[in-house]
């Protein structure tokens, strides 16, 4: 439990709302552009680009990554090698067969 | 003999004992979805055709239970505020909020099954409907999971608020982390199978 004053909490309370209205004009944000009918790479790039965005806030201010202990951030940075590993796996193969 | 590190935390960590496990668990919870959508990835590179997802799913639906998700977020860091300002009731009332909004989820998935299996969509249709049923449905089992929890934390659960204030005010905190990290999951999901 944080020994945070209250102004502390109530003023985190009050990021929390902002953050929650960034997070719900970035998903209509999402919505519209897939309208716009891009092409496939850049509908991709956008739409993660956009989802990126939002998962960083919700891990930094819901999650308070952006305040936590270094240990929490080591596992993260470990997970995220691995995890991007897993992703360039298939792509790595697919840029292959494009060649 | 009572369980070290509930409420204090460890010196050589710096974090108490369920934080740091509910992080570890998480961990192991990214690599497990990863490895769901990197055979997304293998399975849509290497396909022939493969359909857009917004010509198959219902993404009004789906921008919904964005939404629903989102707010779930908010109300259940709320509660978690709520309790480290001391205000029980109003934690009761944003928890409340948190459950009721993951129940809005599961019915509104519950809809877009249903209507899926009505037209015949199955599984078994082809790589994209068992892309798109085993994605959401690990995602909504996972929901629904978190539900259990939050369940318990409203009722037999919250009796620790009045003996051990601080160890449920962690719990809350450990939950919130797991229910947040759900969220992140489908705002990855959701323009993934919904939208390209």
């Amino acid at each position: 439990m944080s020994g945070h004053s209250v102004e502390e909490i109530r003023k985190e309370t009050r990021v929390y709302v902002l953050v929650f209205v960034a997070l719900a004009v970035l998903t209509l944000v999402t919505v519209g552009v897939s309208y716009l009918h891009l092409s496939f790479g850049a509908a991709v790039a956008l739409a993660l680009f956009i989802a990126s965005i939002k998962g960083s806030l919700v891990a930094a201010f819901f999650m308070h990554l952006i305040s936590e202990k270094k240990l929490v951030v080591a596992v993260l940075v470990l997970t995220a090698i691995f995890f991007v590993a897993l992703m360039l796996l298939p792509v790595g193969g697919y840029l292959g067969r494009l060649r | 003999m009572q369980i070290p590190y509930t409420v204090e935390q460890r010196p050589d960590t710096g974090l108490y004992n369920a934080k740091l496990g509910v992080w570890l668990f998480l961990a192991s919870e990214v690599m497990l979805f990863g490895a769901l959508f990197s055979a997304l990835i293998l399975l849509r590179t290497g396909a022939a055709t493969w359909p857009h997802g917004y010509e198959v799913l219902n993404v009004p639906l789906a921008t919904m239970n964005t939404m629903v998700l989102i707010t779930s977020s908010v109300s259940m860091v709320m509660s978690w505020a709520a309790l480290r300002l001391g205000d029980f009731g109003r934690y009761r009332k944003w928890m409340g909020l948190t459950f009721v909004l993951g129940l809005v989820f599961m019915v509104i998935k519950s809809i877009e099954y249903a209507a899926k299996f009505e037209h015949h969509l199955y599984p078994s249709h082809d790589n994209f409907m068992a892309t798109y049923f085993t994605l959401t449905g690990l995602h909504g089992l996972h929901v629904l999971g978190g539900m259990i929890v939050i369940g318990y934390l409203l009722g037999p659960g919250s009796k620790m608020w009045k003996t051990e204030p601080e160890r449920f005010t962690n719990r809350v905190e450990v939950v919130g982390l797991y229910w947040h990290f759900v969220d992140l999951v489908w705002i990855f999901l959701f323009p993934t199978l919904y939208l390209l």
